[in-house]
């Protein structure tokens, strides 16, 4: 653990690296600066403000208290997914369902295989690291079906005109919606190793970790993160697509740009 | 002899915000009829037709099939008896064959081949374009194949927005057999259409101007 050097005066000689953003900004005149500082400062604030409750939540080491980190984190994470769903009706119900199951299941199997262990110091962070993946993916899956319901809204209506119910006539636009959340995750999965070497491998080698043993972690997230996008992105789909029609089984208009 | 009426619409109006697109409309109509309705460009045809094909609902009024109102009936249901054709179709799929297999998967049936050939052949398409892509059919082929669709499974109304408008003389007259013979056969058929000949021809003709029924002959 001595390889783990950052301290406060070593952190505020990195905030070089911000001032060279700041200028690179300036000098490109990109007017960036104001959301640089506004980020970096929220950063630090929001980091360290997590970064005392995690201590407290990790010392207290209570079930109850772990499990509102991860209510909480479901929730923002939700909040945070329906946002994306930039119009449609009941996104943040929707996310947080999809965030919620696809949590629960993934966290569950790695508990009940004794992947991971009940202890917060685990379950925190391996719950963010799951509900902010499929946040991710949700909002992709957001964003291709409103996109994708707009372009091919004639289709959908020569669809329902001719008796198809409203899954038949959305079918194309519901895989290709799943497809596109899960896409960036199948996509990082092929060059694990070879391009990146992720936050939890890259993590636990700082720490001094035997590089072996942190690929194990490392292979066991991909597996986590590969089902639980799956889960959120065909949930959220699911329950997405029909909120494309009404009762009558209409396409509505005010939903297609 | 006693007039069947297949649909009856009642004080039917339809509403954008404030703009008033069809005003109390009522009108009859006949089963087994082929009707032309016609009007001006913005009169409010075409949403008179999708509000028949229940592809939108009206906003006061109502409209009864077969004696009962179009909401009673469940919506996919009623879509495979009274079906619309557009009038600038697309094509699903890649190839003609998943355009034609659609009704039935619409129906949980299994393709019937050889009927799909025989309705091919009634709109001059030998079978050979089953497997056709649907990038390599003219226009006129695609109105055809898009007819087929609607007509495959024969609802009890067919209703067309200017399916033949841009279509040339041949393809035109393709379609026109194929609507006839239907509606000798019983189907009911609604169209909407700017065409001065197939204006001339109509029998039955529902005027509509500024959302209004001005005449209905």
């Amino acid at each position: 653990m001595s390889n783990l050097t950052v301290s406060n005066s070593t952190l505020m000689l990195g905030f070089v690296l911000v001032i060279v953003a700041l200028v690179i900004g300036y000098i490109e005149k990109l007017h960036i600066d104001k959301d640089i500082i506004i980020g970096v400062v929220r950063a630090i604030i929001q980091l360290s403000i997590v970064g005392y409750v995690l201590k407290f939540v990790i010392k207290a080491d209570d079930i109850w208290l772990t499990l509102a980190c991860f209510i909480i984190i479901v929730i923002n994470a939700s909040y945070n997914a329906g946002k994306r769903g930039n119009g449609i009706p009941k996104a943040f119900q929707s996310s947080l369902l999809a965030i919620f199951v696809g949590t629960t299941i993934t966290l569950g199997t790695l508990v009940f295989t004794g992947s991971i262990k009940f202890v917060p110091e685990q379950i925190v962070p391996v719950t963010g690291m799951i509900a902010s993946n499929i946040m991710v993916a949700i909002g992709l899956c957001y964003r291709n079906m409103k996109q994708t319901f707009s372009d091919r809204h004639q289709q959908i209506l020569e669809k329902l005109a001719l008796g198809a119910d409203i899954k038949l006539a959305s079918l194309d636009i519901l895989r290709d919606s799943i497809k596109s959340g899960m896409q960036p995750t199948i996509d990082s999965i092929k060059t694990l190793g070879l391009v990146s070497l992720p936050g939890m491998m890259s993590g636990l080698i700082f720490a001094g970790v035997d590089p072996v043993k942190a690929i194990k972690y490392q292979i066991m997230v991909t597996f986590m993160l590969l089902a639980s996008t799956s889960i959120g992105s065909i949930i959220s789909c699911y329950l997405g697509y029909r909120q494309f029609f009404n009762e009558r089984k209409q396409l509505k208009n005010e939903l297609i740009s | 002899m006693i007039v069947e009426k297949i649909f009856d619409v009642q004080d039917l109006s339809y509403q954008v915000g404030d703009k008033e697109i069809l005003k109390r409309i009522s009108v009859e109509i006949e089963k087994g009829k082929y009707i032309t309705v016609v009007g001006p460009s913005g009169s409010g045809k075409s949403t008179f037709m999708r509000i028949l094909a229940s592809m939108i609902s009206q906003t006061s009024g109502k409209v009864l099939f077969n004696g009962k109102t179009v909401d009673s009936y469940e919506p996919t249901e009623y879509r495979q008896r009274v079906s619309y054709a557009f009038q600038q179709p697309t094509l699903f799929g890649k190839t003609v064959r998943d355009n034609l297999m659609f009704p039935f998967e619409v129906r949980n049936e299994e393709f019937d081949e050889s009927k799909v050939k025989q309705y091919l052949k009634m709109v001059n398409l030998d079978e050979s374009y089953l497997d056709k892509s649907v990038n390599d059919v003219s226009g006129g082929e695609k109105q055809r194949i898009a007819l087929l669709r609607n007509l495959i499974f024969p609802p009890e109304v067919l209703i067309t927005d200017e399916v033949t408008a841009g279509l040339d003389v041949e393809n035109k007259n393709i379609v026109h057999s194929m609507l006839n013979e239907f509606n000798q056969r019983g189907l009911t058929i609604l169209r909407v259409t700017h065409d001065e000949s197939e204006i001339e021809a109509s029998q039955d003709k529902i005027t509509i101007k500024n959302g209004e029924v001005v005449d209905n002959v």
